[in-house]
């Protein structure tokens, strides 16, 4: 499989995680348990597809070869694609999608505080300009968390289910690759080897107030989307998302 | 348009010297352009008439979001998918100012949406229409919303304050929708493959005519327009909208140089406007009782929406009390 | 019945100007409501605070008090600059 520069490889990660979660939302059109989580929903949407394409914009320069933001997008296979297994994962209920976008708000949050200081100026002003949207999104997420843990018996239980469903993908929010590390102590992207005990406990937090137990920490196994390595769900997902590119491949939109 | 066929109560109008005295003091109030305010006596009628009419346009808005649903998720390009769910965002804000004026009338939302989806409310028959392709959804921002603004730009000035305020601030953001659709449909003209152009034809040559249904049934066959229009809850009647939006749309038309299955379609020189063909009003009518293709999956997407969603917004009642007794205790 | 409460909305668009009432949401409480009135009403920067109130807790003026209640301020012309006339080498005041 193609990898490119420690760099590049990092900048595909965030933005593909936050396009692949942006997807995931989209799918909720017209179908969320209340108007107004309606707008909510796609105002998160709107924030992480933009975010995106500043990542991918990046990305697209230092790979060269007539890239852009959108050949990235729309062109890659699922193999080439570097988002967290986490966002990947169908939507289920209301109970799965909050929990999925609370584990990733709190993993993208003290990510982008420490890219946000990263000597690369380019990472640094993306991320600064993301965090401001991410804040936000973190703050609804765990208070859905929190509403939906402490809520009813039955809001409780879905949530319960949610955890055993997603939690043996987490493994990701807390493992740092030796070319991140590298990434890391050079602080081309700022220190983030402290992400991994402030998702943490950030986990612990809301979780305590949401009345529900965090799980013991969760084992990889061999799928690891820095390597492409995938479960069956995003295939399906780009299917749908890159229709149109594949099937008109000269057509300009 | 988004209200079609909204019932008064009422076929003949009564004149001033039938009303009583409040309604006399009502109506003089209307005819003087003072707008009525929630607080404000008004005719039970007039109430009802404007819950009907607010709710229609508000379950309108909501029921839109379905057919651009449908392609959000497989919009070509990031920009295109950021316009697309902007839009979708829009509308589902748009149904809330709107449920938002009805509530000041006294009417509960939750009741009015229960209405729509046990099928005893309207909605637009326009959105019970497929979108079957990219290009519809350049068609829809143009054609749909086009008629949209051609009638809601006068409704600014409707007689009900809180409806009138929604509408300024509807027709505020609603002016980058139409834009937005046109111009995928001139990108795909000038610089498409022939299957895209083939695409905005397709779209164009499916949407033409239910958009122009979405004025509602022309004058002759509108019995509650008289009532609607003196009370300035509608300050155009159906056939007037609906021309002026054929005027100004067939030259935007040319512009794409695309055409409207229209063969009677032709300019009148005299008369300053388009002459165009008989619309299918036997089609309107069975669309309009639920009959059209995708009735029934777009209320059945937005029941399940709200009723497997009951737990979601119960949960969040029961956290929020229980919240509340903490902070009591403490 | 609604499960979720009716809260009104003000919003102050600038610094230096007073909120003004924009609308209504529906939330579970008023943390919610300024999340919901922030999504709802402020999507194209329309606002740099927010406030919320439950519907229910607003009294306001009914229609047939407005004559008492209005009216007779309209005679009060006193109350305003342009009542009173200066000599013009006063100049501004």
């Amino acid at each position: 499989m193609q990898k490119y520069d420690e760099l590049t490889e990092f900048l595909l990660r965030m933005g593909d995680s936050a396009l692949v979660q942006a997807q995931r939302l989209c799918e909720w059109t017209g179908k969320a348990p209340a108007l107004e989580e309606e707008l909510a929903l796609m105002n998160v949407g709107l924030d992480l597809v933009g975010q995106a394409r500043n990542w991918l914009d990046y990305a697209a320069e230092r790979i060269g070869d007539g890239h852009d933001a959108d050949s990235l997008a729309y062109r890659r296979d699922e193999r080439h694609f570097r988002n967290l297994l986490m966002v990947e994962q169908p939507n289920g209920d209301f109970a799965v999608t909050m929990l999925k976008q609370f584990f990733f708000d709190a993993w993208q949050y003290p990510m982008l505080t420490q890219l946000s200081k990263a000597k690369d100026e380019r990472v640094a002003a993306i991320a600064t300009k993301s965090l401001k949207e991410v804040t936000y999104h973190l703050r609804r997420s765990s208070e859905w968390v929190e509403r939906l843990g402490d809520g009813t018996e039955e809001s409780h239980q879905r949530m319960v289910k949610a955890i055993d469903a997603l939690w043996r993908f987490s493994y990701e929010f807390v493992e740092l690759s030796t070319q991140e590390q590298s990434l890391s102590e050079a602080h081309t992207i700022g220190d983030i080897s402290s992400v991994a005990t402030k998702w943490q406990a950030m986990v612990n937090d809301v979780f305590a107030r949401a009345t529900l137990t965090v799980p013991d920490a969760a084992q990889p196994f061999y799928l690891a989307s820095r390597d492409g390595v995938h479960s069956e769900h995003l295939g399906f997902l780009l299917a749908e998302m890159q229709y149109l590119q594949r099937a008109h491949p000269n057509a300009s939109w | 348009m988004y209200a079609q066929l909204v019932e008064t109560g009422s076929k003949k109008l009564k004149t001033l010297e039938e009303m009583s005295p409040e309604e006399r003091a009502f109506q003089e109030r209307i005819d003087a352009e003072i707008k009525i305010e929630a607080k404000n006596w008004m005719p039970d009628s007039y109430r009802k008439t404007l819950i009907r009419q607010i709710s229609q346009h508000a379950h309108s808005e909501i029921v839109g979001m379905l057919p651009e649903g449908n392609w959000v998720t497989r919009a070509p390009t990031l920009k295109r998918k950021l316009q697309l769910m902007a839009k979708i965002q829009d509308e589902a804000g748009h149904g809330l100012y709107l449920y938002s004026a009805m509530e000041t009338l006294g009417a509960d939302r939750d009741e009015e949406i229960e209405k729509l989806h046990s099928g005893r409310a309207k909605y637009s028959s326009i959105f019970n229409y497929p979108t079957l392709n990219w290009a519809d959804m350049g068609a829809v921002g143009w054609l749909v919303d086009g008629a949209a603004i051609v009638n809601q730009v006068p409704l600014q000035r409707t007689s009900y304050g809180p409806y009138a305020r929604a509408m300024v601030r509807v027709c505020k953001e609603e002016s980058f929708h139409q834009r937005q659709g046109y111009e995928i449909l001139l990108h795909m003209m000038r610089h498409g493959t022939e299957a895209q152009k083939e695409m905005v034809q397709d779209a164009i040559n499916r949407l033409w005519w239910p958009a122009l249904m979405m004025f509602g049934p022309s004058d002759e066959h509108s019995p509650n327009s008289a009532q609607s229009m003196a009370w300035k809850i509608k300050r155009h009647t159906n056939d007037e909208l609906r021309q002026r939006f054929i005027d100004q749309t067939i030259p935007q038309l040319n512009v794409l140089g695309c055409t409207v299955p229209d063969p009677d379609l032709k300019w009148n020189e005299e008369t300053g406007h388009y002459e165009f063909g008989d619309i299918q009003w036997e089609e309107f009518n069975r669309v309009i009782q639920g009959h059209g293709p995708c009735n029934t999956e777009r209320l059945e997407t937005r029941r399940n929406a709200i009723e497997i969603g009951a737990w979601v917004r119960e949960a969040a009642v029961a956290h929020a009390h229980k919240k509340q007794q903490k902070q009591a205790v403490a | 019945m609604s499960q979720w409460t009716l809260f009104e909305v003000f919003i102050r668009s600038k610094h230096g100007l007073n909120h003004k009432h924009v609308g209504s949401v529906h939330a579970v409480d008023a943390e919610m409501a300024i999340e919901n009135a922030r999504e709802l009403y402020t999507r194209r920067n329309e606002g740099v605070s927010i406030w919320v109130t439950p519907s229910a807790s607003i009294t306001a003026t009914a229609s047939d008090e407005k004559e008492a209640l209005f009216d007779p301020s309209e005679d009060k012309v006193y109350r305003h600059a342009s009542f009173y006339e200066l000599p013009d080498e006063v100049g501004h005041m």
